[in-house]
């Protein structure tokens, strides 16, 4: 691998998946997610990898799904309408506690929509497109680099909480080209798989994370797995309390960690009048406006959620508990992570939706901003 | 015949069944572990994996294997993952007539077409019949079902084992549950196939078809019976062996 490369949001992220040690993919073509792949059929063959295409997203996921269990650490990448069609799976690997990593890189919609446009629309999907009930960990890359970084991340994560992990791409990113910074690789930490060395419980937990040691098909003694309702060994059984327990810990082991997970990027929030709150590209031209609106003289906090979910409720709280005039909420959907940010905050939140696939520039947002404020 | 005490203790668990009586699937549990037996294969390379109705309860819970009890009519995708990156399991599928032609249809093509190393054993009861007897992609036309109860309007698939062998699998075959010997011979010879095996098993479900249809056990499967020649025969045995490129060693071998 180079060190410098000038190169796409995309190809980043599929270079993040090898850095990380991803070595399986399966996907479908969409747009525009399909440069990961591209990248991946080419590079995961070349680095101990398989790369497979196969007929449809849901066959994807769950290719992706069983392979993890056979001991890959295994990605697909889609957006929007593939995502949607992940979902069923989504709900399994949640309640099978299956690491696994899922890009979903933003289009317009809803449904086919602008394809080749980008938007930040699947903000809620990421969080509640599965059925049940489970807690999510969702990231949001800003730049190509990020795209790089959060990947790895991601299969961080994956393994470390026993979960499906999103990375929440869009468009605009994933279509971009900017340079990527790649470090050595002995500078790039992993996280491995914590396996069962001892008893055969796939869903045992064994210590304070509440995050079970894993088994892997064909490595020491069978077990099994199923999506039914289940107790410890694997076992599908359908009592209420073994199930309630089960879906509390699970949600737990995210939360118990959100302060771990949750990464937000804050400038000037100590002494701010007004907050800027966006994500991914959005905050970009937002960052632009409250520099320009900062160096006018105006108070103006900046807010990045680098991870959407867990939702930073404890985090804004903090920053919300004093007096403050507005909180301003840019992003390209009608409305979403402003519904959040209200709450669990008090106060008015403004926000600035920016549809028909088209990023905000720092002038329109500066001009938005800059009329409420006076 | 080996002694049924010793199969039993060797690969059953959390018996009895709950399957109904009169079902196939003990018959087809019961094949499938002294195929097994004969073939002598590790235990813990042996994967199971299968969707969701009846059949797809073979496995699991009541298998001392590994067993992957997925989505409905996703086994045949969550066995491709499994196998593609870990080709020294033996992965074998579970699945029933609505499972693995209705809502996995098309998994099932695609991964004949590919002629995936995996054994698909297709449990086909023509019916629905954990969700309570509604109709299947393989119900015979004019059937009662709970969701056709003025009689179907559908006419069924002729042949699923025609349909796979116009996808590209290179193992198939057809029995029933009153050929157990046949079956666990070609149970045997499927798992030991590298490359994409289908084994339809011809099975009743007294409970839901054969009560709303009036319809018994023997007269269910009797045309899988009788000799080719006559009439209403409907052909069992292997249909087709044939040794051509299995997909997760073409991906291995290009690494």
């Amino acid at each position: 691998m180079e060190n410098e490369l000038f190169i796409l949001g995309d190809h980043a992220c599929a270079l993040g998946a090898l850095a990380a040690g991803c070595n399986f993919f399966a996907g479908y073509p969409i747009t525009p997610a399909t440069e990961i792949a591209e990248y991946l059929s080419q590079n995961l063959p070349k680095n101990n990898g398989f790369f497979v295409q196969l007929e449809d997203e849901i066959a994807s996921i769950c290719a992706v799904i069983g392979a993890s269990w056979a001991g890959a650490k295994a990605m697909t990448a889609t957006s929007g309408p593939g995502f949607s069609l992940m979902q069923e799976a989504i709900s399994y690997a949640y309640f099978t506690e299956t690491p696994c990593v899922i890009v979903d890189v933003q289009r317009s919609g809803p449904s086919t929509g602008q394809a080749t446009y980008p938007s930040q629309q699947d903000f809620y999907q990421a969080r509640f497109g599965a059925h049940g009930d489970y807690e999510s960990i969702v990231l949001s890359p800003w730049s190509v680099q990020e795209s790089f970084e959060m990947t790895i991340r991601s299969f961080n994560l994956a393994e470390e909480f026993r979960l499906p992990v999103i990375l929440l791409m869009d468009g605009a990113i994933g279509h971009s080209r900017e340079g990527l910074l790649i470090p050595p690789k002995n500078k790039i930490k992993l996280i491995e798989r914590k396996l069962n060395k001892s008893n055969k419980f796939p869903f045992e937990t064994i210590d304070d994370s509440l995050v079970p040691s894993m088994l892997i098909f064909g490595k020491d003694f069978p077990f099994m797995v199923t999506g039914s309702a289940h107790e410890k060994s694997g076992k599908r059984n359908y009592d209420s309390n073994i199930h309630t327990e089960n879906i509390i810990r699970i949600i737990a082991k995210v939360q118990n960690a959100s302060n771990k997970i949750i990464d937000l990027e804050l400038k000037n929030v100590e002494d701010a009048d007004y907050f800027i709150c966006s994500f991914g590209v959005s905050a970009r031209p937002s960052y632009g406006a409250f520099l320009k609106l900062r160096e006018e003289g105006y108070k103006m906090g900046f807010i990045r959620f680098k991870t959407l979910w867990p939702f930073p409720n404890q985090q804004l709280r903090e920053l919300f508990n004093k007096n403050f005039k507005k909180i301003f909420v840019i992003e390209m959907n009608m409305g979403k992570l402003s519904r959040e940010i209200e709450r669990v905050s008090h106060g008015q939140i403004v926000s600035y939706n920016k549809l028909g696939g088209l990023v905000p520039s720092i002038k329109e947002i500066y001009s938005f901003i800059k009329e409420e404020v006076e | 015949m080996k002694d049924t005490e010793y199969l039993i203790d060797k690969y059953l668990q959390y018996l009895p069944t709950t399957f109904c009586s009169g079902c196939g699937n003990g018959i087809i549990l019961n094949c499938f572990i002294r195929a097994l037996d004969d073939l002598e294969l590790k235990l813990e390379n042996i994967l199971c994996v299968s969707g969701i109705g009846c059949s797809s309860w073979i496995p699991s819970p009541y298998l001392k294997l590994n067993t992957l009890h997925t989505l409905h009519g996703r086994a045949i995708p969550f066995a491709s993952g499994t196998k593609i990156f870990n080709n020294n399991l033996k992965v074998i599928v579970f699945t029933g007539d609505g499972d693995g032609a209705g809502i996995g249809g098309n998994h099932l093509i695609h991964a004949a077409r590919r002629n995936i190393d995996l054994t698909v054993i297709l449990v086909n009861n023509a019916i629905y019949g954990m969700t309570g007897g509604q109709f299947a992609p393989t119900t015979p036309f004019a059937s009662i079902t709970s969701t056709s109860k003025n009689g179907h309007l559908e006419h069924p698939f002729p042949d699923l084992c025609k349909l796979v062998e116009a996808s590209g699998g290179s193992y198939i075959a057809r029995w029933t549950v009153y050929h157990p010997r046949e079956l666990i011979k070609t149970i045997k010879e499927a798992i030991s196939h590298e490359g994409f095996s289908f084994i339809e098993v011809m099975s009743p479900c007294p409970t839901e078809f054969g009560r709303k249809n009036q319809l018994s056990l023997v007269d269910y499967l009797r045309k899988f019976t009788l000799k080719e020649t006559e009439p209403g025969a409907i052909k069992v045995g292997v249909f087709k062996k044939e040794i051509k490129p299995e997909f997760s060693r073409l991906l291995r071998d290009r690494k």
